[in-house]
């Protein structure tokens, strides 16, 4: 029974504050208390962040990669959403 | 550390493969991309990853017993505090590289089975036995330091996860070496007892240090795939002697010796020349015959029964909490 596999959580850590947190690894843990103590001692040892969070990794719901044409084509195809694609005379000025 | 895994032939039967598939796959390793876990990638990349990964993984958890058995006799507060800090640190690193590794579809209690039973390798230089303070200096210059010269090359590692791994791993190890030079520059300077038992821990080390890289190129057939999947940059002994070529020269700062009548500098090639590896020794070691072989896997057998109690009280004590918190909201009513 105690060999039985205990959960996987993904580790998000905010390195300092007006950063966003930022996926590090993960940690087998039986609960969410114990999950954010195995990721305080295995990511941050070297004062490496200022906030953790732990997620079930079975909760994370992921696009599959060989969809990623289909998912993310559009965004390159549709140049007139960025800047560049319209002109601006140089009289102008920066804009 | 330990890219020795990478050595051994692969005796899985090879699966069924797609060479357009395969080609897609070796394009995207040629054009500088990552590949990521849920990427379609050929399966002998997947078991070669993984078997690698969870041997440097192995590496790291065996690694902190030769260290571990000086703790509590360090020569003073500051030394035991580095060294409790560095063990801490190889745990660490061990939990990275099972997580790199598990994104492969392995799991860890696998990997851990794979250990215990012998069944996964891990590094032939934990086999040496630590058998004064001087050794403790010596691993933190020479081990770590030829790990140093392994790991940098992998944080470009075509899988990005052991890649990420490793650069928070590169990190750390730079603390490792420089603690164990300081511990080496002490003993040099002290009393000649001092010098003498860092000068014989250098004779003891040094040999099986530079059979850490593995095999010389012209016996290692394996170096190729890993070379074409951009796993491995250089080859074992490209690895080698950049490491001779650095640490020839600190060994010479701290006035010592190197076990090696051979080991001449040529000025035509910039490079220190050595004399021939005992490659029969290194077999031997890494066929479960070296000094300390049987203690070692003794060792990490006892520390998983050992601590059973533990897992086993966690899981309960998950389980209480968790009825207690579904019953709660009854006994609100």
């Amino acid at each position: 029974m105690s060999d039985q596999n205990w959960p996987l959580w993904e580790v998000f850590i905010r390195t300092r504050n007006g950063l966003s947190h930022r996926h590090v690894g993960s940690v087998h843990a039986v609960d969410a208390t114990m999950a954010l103590h195995a990721a305080r001692d295995t990511y941050t040892r070297r004062g490496e962040g200022l906030s953790v969070w732990v997620v079930p990794s079975a909760s994370i719901t992921a696009s599959d990669p060989a969809d990623k044409d289909m998912m993310f084509e559009p965004t390159a195809s549709k140049i007139y959403r960025h800047p560049t694609f319209y002109e601006i005379p140089d009289e102008v000025g920066h804009m | 550390m330990y890219t020795q895994a990478l050595n051994t032939q692969d005796q899985a039967p090879s699966a069924a493969s797609d060479p357009l598939a395969d080609a897609r796959f070796q394009a995207r390793v040629d054009a500088e991309e990552r590949i990521e876990p849920n990427d379609a990638m050929p399966e002998a990349y997947r078991r070669t990853l993984t078997r690698q990964i969870a041997q440097h993984a192995h590496s790291e958890i065996v690694g902190m017993l030769p260290e571990g058995n000086w703790i509590t006799r360090a020569p003073s507060l500051k030394r035991k505090a580095a060294l409790l800090a560095k063990v801490q640190d190889e745990g660490g690193h061990g939990a990275y590289l099972y997580a790199a590794a598990e994104t492969l579809g392995t799991s860890r209690e696998q990997m851990e089975e794979q250990l215990l039973s012998g069944a996964a390798k891990y590094s032939s230089i934990f086999n040496y036995p630590t058998l004064t303070w001087a050794d403790i200096g010596i691993i933190g210059w020479l081990v770590d330091g030829a790990a140093i010269m392994n790991q940098i090359p992998l944080c470009r590692c075509s899988y990005g996860p052991y890649a990420r791994a490793m650069v928070r791993v590169c990190k750390e190890e730079s603390f490792h070496q420089r603690q164990g030079y300081e511990i080496m520059i002490a003993l040099a300077r002290g009393t000649p007892a001092q010098k003498q038992m860092a000068q014989e821990a250098l004779d003891r080390w040094w040999w099986p240090v530079l059979m850490m890289f593995g095999p010389p190129d012209k016996d290692s057939q394996h170096t190729e795939s890993a070379m074409r999947w951009k796993i491995k940059r250089f080859t074992n002994d490209e690895l080698r002697q950049k490491f001779v070529d650095a640490t020839v020269p600190q060994g010479h700062f701290l006035g010592l010796t190197f076990p090696d009548p051979a080991l001449t500098f040529d000025a035509a090639t910039q490079h220190w020349n050595y004399g021939e590896i005992d490659w029969a020794e290194f077999k031997r070691v890494v066929a479960g015959d070296g000094p300390c072989n049987r203690q070692r896997m003794k060792q990490m057998r006892a520390k998983h029964a050992d601590n059973a109690w533990v897992r086993e009280a966690a899981t309960a004590f998950a389980r209480k909490r968790r009825q207690r918190a579904e019953a709660m909201p009854i006994a609100a009513e």
